[in-house]
């Protein structure tokens, strides 16, 4: 436990904890800001190649990780297409790869909310006068709690995820190293317990996030 | 909702800056090294002194030796640090690197169960004790991950005369492509035979009933290199924060502090770029 201590009050430490809520919180942000617009838009709009559309995002929920890490290794690596862009072993490119496993979440989750809404509500707008873009504010303002449950699972996928940004990051001390990337350092160093600990923070940490959240949200409420 | 909105954002907005405002060095180079020298610790302990006399951050990716030399191959490194001579010929070769030079040695050791089932504690001939593992069947832990260390175990079993497999009936090879940490916790989990570099393993702490069990054999040493990167093929790469790196690697401010590093007052590696094997 003396190696638990020394660690969690280091600055490294603080440090690491701070990059995994802030790439985590970036990429569900933009996660967020794409696919709040398009799941809303599967639900409502009526456009050609909406159904296939919706069978690729729900598809993409089980997108594994470690091949978007490659995928994007490749991008960004400063041999590929995107290398200009010097993002490979940075917190960019941890937020972009973190940003495609959870938009697709993210789409779904809102547009299975929706629909339902749509459903129920959608006749009643439309008799309004509203038309079906028009109508997307009013179900979304009515789907709060549902889209507030789609963007924590989206976050949800991206601080617990490993795959992605062990690759396209490094886990590089001090720079691109996570909550994940550092237990999957300390196992392989042997630490085994003080692993663990790092695992019970990092859900005690995503727990807090959620609570946050549901707060915030129920606040707004009253 | 729209109120709900904007506070979520700004907090991710918030979260989002500090990550982007956290490092702020005046230079910073990527060196591509291998597990065992970010598992055994010996990297975040003598780097920092190199960053406080350069003011040069070393940004560590650590990687088995193949992926390390494809990816600084690929331009993604700006130098490499790895262990297994016959691949960095070739990287040598194919015109990525250019000087090499070695900084360290050590010896890779054989471990296993202190049970011993294949009987080989004591000995001091890996050939010999591989050829006894593969003959009494005993499980063995390989790394399978192209590494330094997979490519010394590679060489000893073509020296045995057999590259075991599960495909030809080894069930007792078990190859879990893994680092040198991942390999040592999964030998350690069922009490298995493998090669370790000895840093990783003096430095392990989940060793649980294994023990270094073949040791001294002179086909069991272990160099380690740092090799710049052509500039010539490698245009964009830090070259001259990486001569500088390499530079103070084998000057005696960098082998003194390669020499003090102990685990549990036992040297991990020795200083060598004075007289280089």
């Amino acid at each position: 436990m003396t190696d638990f201590w020394t660690t969690v009050g280091s600055g490294e430490f603080v440090r690491i904890v701070a990059l995994s809520l802030g790439v985590s919180l970036s990429a569900t942000g933009l996660a967020v800001l794409l696919g709040l617009p398009l799941g809303a838009s599967l639900a409502v709009l009526r456009f050609a190649g909406r159904r296939p559309l919706i069978i690729v995002i729900n598809a993409l929920l089980g997108l594994p990780p470690v091949v978007v890490g490659l995928v994007l290794y490749l991008l960004l690596s400063r041999s590929g297409p995107l290398g200009e862009l010097g993002l490979l072993f940075t917190p960019g490119g941890m937020v972009a790869a973190q940003t495609i496993l959870a938009t697709p979440i993210v789409a779904a989750l809102v547009h299975r909310a929706m629909n339902g809404l749509w459903t129920d509500y959608g006749g009643a707008l439309l008799v309004d006068g509203a038309t079906r873009l028009r109508a997307i504010p009013t179900l979304l303002a009515m789907g709060r709690l549902p889209i507030l449950t789609a963007a924590l699972a989206g976050f949800g996928r991206t601080i617990s995820e490993v795959g992605a940004i062990l690759v396209v990051g490094g886990n590089i001390a001090g720079y691109t190293r996570t909550m994940t990337t550092a237990i999957a350092l300390e196992t392989s160093k042997g630490n085994l317990g003080l692993a663990l600990s790092l695992g019970l923070v990092l859900i005690g940490i995503s727990v807090a996030v959620s609570a946050t959240a549901f707060a915030l949200a129920s606040g707004d409420r009253r | 909702m729209m109120k709900v909105t904007r506070r979520l954002l700004a907090c991710l907005f918030a979260a989002g800056m500090t990550t982007s405002a956290t490092s702020a060095a005046a230079e910073s180079i990527v060196l591509a090294s291998t597990t065992s020298l970010q598992d055994s610790g010996l990297l975040a302990n003598i780097l920092p002194a190199f960053t406080a006399a350069t003011g040069i951050e070393v940004r560590v990716v650590a990687q088995g030796t193949g992926q390390a030399l494809a990816t600084a191959a690929r331009g993604d490194a700006d130098l490499v640090l790895v262990h297994d001579p016959e691949a960095e010929d070739k990287f040598i070769a194919e015109g990525h690197g250019g000087e090499r030079r070695q900084i360290a040695r050590n010896d890779f050791v054989i471990v296993g169960p202190v049970s011993d089932p294949a009987k080989i504690g004591g000995g001091h001939d890996a050939v010999a004790a591989f050829g006894l593992i593969a003959k009494a069947g005993a499980p063995f832990v390989a790394r399978g991950d192209k590494s330094g260390t997979d490519a010394l175990e590679k060489r000893l079993w073509r020296k045995v005369g057999r590259q075991p497999s599960l495909a030809s009936g080894d069930g007792w090879y078990k190859d879990i492509g893994g680092g040198m940490g991942a390999a040592l916790n999964a030998a350690a989990g069922i009490g298995a035979y493998t090669l370790s570099d000895r840093g990783t393993w003096l430095s392990f702490a989940n060793k649980a009933e294994l023990k270094a069990l073949v040791e001294g054999d002179p086909g069991l040493l272990n160099r380690y290199d740092v090799i710049l990167l052509d500039p010539k093929k490698h245009p964009i790469a830090k070259h001259d924060a990486a001569r500088r790196l390499s530079d103070w690697l084998v000057s005696t401010a960098g082998q003194a502090a390669i020499g003090a590093y102990t685990k549990q007052g036992q040297q991990l590696f020795n200083p060598s770029a004075a007289a280089p094997k």
